[in-house]
């Protein structure tokens, strides 16, 4: 696999949920190093799509690629082993545990007697949120109920790329948060393309996409309406798409995945 | 990936932890704000209760009715140690009670002389929290594939096992347990020596296990905190263990550390293990504080669910085999009366949480010692069983109310 080729593609995926065409040949694809907004209105088809790729839903036809290899992703234990890791819009962290806990929830070091192995959970979390540069956060055994909407967000986001992950995918990572935090949480996103990860970002901010992406995918109706490049587009040009984009593919006239990856 | 090249050496963990006093304030500070009381409020309350009833009974503050209060306790204790874990997830078991009779049966079956299927009481035990394991597999079941709240299946199971129950001692009306080793789990006394032992050994592990634990951090190079607490603790179960036993050998009758009593810790110390130390235990946790989100980091929900209730059922069962024991029978009423309240409300009134995720397995040990010395005192002391009632329920009350508001700070404070 060179470096041009997409870590990660989509080709034609198509999901509905009863009579409601959610995704219609949606492509899409991400590379290592970038960090690749996905933008669109509401009911566009972006949140969707996550859950297609990190298995908490399936899709009804279309073909992922990951390392230019089909993968097929039945959930989410298929998405992290593939070193997908989603930080969800709601954060999916639990309260009531600590810091530790969630970073490793759901993956707890342990023994062969499903002893959990506290010291060294303990301390390659604090290995992880200093490498990340967070450094807000006084006790990594504190309660996450105890931390702010950044520093939950922070944890949320180092919890993904703790697992030698390759995708990180933020679904609207900066929606309830406050100036600062946001720009807290920015410059982490910003910091994890650097690093050579691959960063998918989800918002309605078109702020927060300018300040991070490399590329911005735009989604209408559950259908591709282009992809730019954030040196050479406008957000008024962007806003365009999100509210007025035509298709760049008509169902029906492309035939398949064989011209797919000509739409962009 | 990066992470892994952008890692300094070890040992370098981001807090730095004030240590002492101000360490020790700071952890219960944040305990507070997350909504967790401690153990600190039940046992100011069992103090209280215990100086009360010691000036209002003669005979409440003696080295035999101490073992009398171990034994009352340990029947709801084993049952509300199975409850825990299921408020953990933020469910609700409320066939335990007649569960618990279905173990009682089972074993006062299974050791009936003559009957033609007598076997040995071990044995027996065995089958009867086999069979609630199973009861409890299948009522899982139900709430967590199929998606019926645990508050109906657990009702339905509730009149099902108590109907089986009627059904079958309704000949009969009682069966009398003979077999010694089933009688022995709430008859059977140690010798002084044997209990001193028994406490030399229960203060020892707790030692190695906490300095491991201890030794374990150094090595990781991770913050050990407040050493000043892990000292109080050791010097606590020491005290605790040895003083135990030394009023239960000061006892007249019954003489001598109560085998009930070591179970109870037993249990206590098993399931404490299982709740705080392993990945399953983690697990119960995590899905009771979100269980969406316990279901995208990969752990398996429905399967955590049904353990639980496994758990819950197969602690019935032991908790029915030790009260029936008390009474060397099983009778018809066995698991009616207050033993289902009785244990759910020892769960809560030792802080674990309703609304699911907080809480501890002491907590259910504490509950059921304080219904049990209240109960024990308040019939000391002459009062009528309505009183009974009546103080438990202020007393759960008392508890609920102080949790809900240890949520309201949470809520306030968190995010």
């Amino acid at each position: 696999m060179n470096s041009t080729t997409p870590l990660l593609e989509l080709r034609s995926i198509t999901k509905s949920f009863g009579s409601v065409q959610a995704l219609d040949e949606v492509d899409f694809e991400v590379r290592l190093g970038e960090v690749m907004a996905l933008v669109g209105d509401n009911g566009a088809g972006k949140s969707t799509l996550i859950k297609c790729i990190a298995g908490i839903h399936g899709y009804d036809s279309g073909e992922i690629l990951f390392e230019g290899q089909e993968v097929h992703i039945h959930g989410p234990k298929d998405a992290s082993r593939l070193g997908i890791e989603v930080v969800y819009q709601d954060l999916a962290l639990c309260d009531n545990l600590d810091v530790v806990q969630n970073m490793y929830l759901g993956r707890e070091a342990h023994d062969a007697f499903q002893r959990l192995k506290e010291p060294i959970m303990e301390q390659k979390t604090a290995e992880t949120l200093k490498s990340l540069a967070v450094t807000t956060i006084n006790s990594v055994r504190q309660p996450v109920a105890t931390l702010s909407g950044g520093q939950r967000q922070s944890v949320a986001v180092a919890k993904a790329v703790q697992w030698n992950s390759k995708l990180v995918i933020l679904d609207e990572p900066t929606a309830a948060l406050g100036v600062a935090q946001t720009e807290q949480v920015l410059a982490l996103v910003r910091r994890l393309g650097e690093q050579g990860l691959a960063v998918v970002i989800i918002s309605h901010n078109l702020h927060d996409v300018f300040e991070t992406a490399n590329r911005i995918t735009v989604l209408r109706l559950g259908r591709n309406v282009g992809i730019f490049d954030r040196e050479k587009t406008t957000p008024e040009e962007v806003v365009h798409a999100i509210t007025a984009g035509a298709p760049t593919k008509v169902s029906g006239i492309t035939p398949g995945t064989a011209t797919a990856g000509a739409a962009s | 990936m990066s992470t892994a090249e952008a890692v300094s050496p070890p040992a370098a963990p981001v807090d730095e932890e004030p240590r002492g006093f101000a360490g020790l304030y700071r952890r219960a500070m944040d305990n507070l704000k997350s909504g967790n009381l401690g153990v600190l409020p039940i046992v100011i309350g069992i103090i209280f209760i215990v100086v009360f009833f010691s000036f209002k009974a003669t005979n409440f503050f003696t080295a035999n009715n101490f073992v009398n209060i171990i034994i009352q306790m340990a029947g709801t204790a084993m049952l509300a140690y199975g409850v825990v874990f299921v408020l953990l997830l933020g469910e609700i078991d409320l066939s335990i009670s007649y569960v618990a009779g279905i173990g009682a049966l089972t074993v006062a079956e299974l050791q009936l002389p003559g009957s033609g299927h007598e076997i040995n009481g071990l044995l027996a035990m065995l089958c009867a929290i086999g069979i609630c394991a199973v009861i409890g597999f299948a009522q899982g079941s139900i709430v967590a594939r199929v998606g019926v709240p645990s508050f109906v299946v657990t009702l339905a199971g509730y009149l099902i096992w108590q109907g089986v129950i009627l059904q079958r001692l309704e000949q009969p009306g009682s069966i009398i347990i003979q077999d010694r080793w089933i009688n022995y789990t709430a008859s059977y006394f140690f010798s002084d020596q044997a209990g001193w032992l028994i406490a030399a050994l229960i203060t020892g592990l707790y030692a190695v296990v906490v300095i491991g634990g201890v030794v374990g951090k150094r090595r990781a190079g991770v913050a050990v905190r407040s050493p000043g607490l892990v000292v109080a603790k050791l010097v606590g179960v020491g005290v605790a263990a040895f003083g135990t036993v030394a009023i239960c050998n000061h006892a007249k009758v019954p003489h001598g550390l109560p085998l009930a009593g070591v179970l109870v810790v037993i249990a206590l110390v098993v399931l404490t293990f299982l709740a705080k130390r392993t990945t399953f235990g983690r697990h119960v946790y995590a899905v009771g504080g979100n269980a969406e989100a316990s279901r995208r980091a990969g752990i398996n929900v429905p399967r955590i669910r049904i353990l639980v209730f496994v758990l819950s059922s197969s602690m019935a069962a032991v908790g029915g085999i030790i009260l029936a024991a008390n009474v060397n029978s099983v009778d018809l009423n066995f698991g009616g009366g207050t033993l289902l309240l009785n244990s759910i409300a020892a769960a809560v009134i030792g802080g674990v949480s309703l609304f699911g995720g907080r809480g501890e397995v002491r907590g259910a040990f504490l509950g059921a010692l304080v219904i049990a010395t209240v109960s024990n005192g308040l019939n000391t002391a002459g009062y009528a069983t309505g009183i009974i009632y009546e103080v438990t329920g202020i007393i759960l009350l008392l508890a609920v109310t102080l949790d809900t508001i240890a949520r309201r700070l949470q809520i306030r404070s968190g995010r």
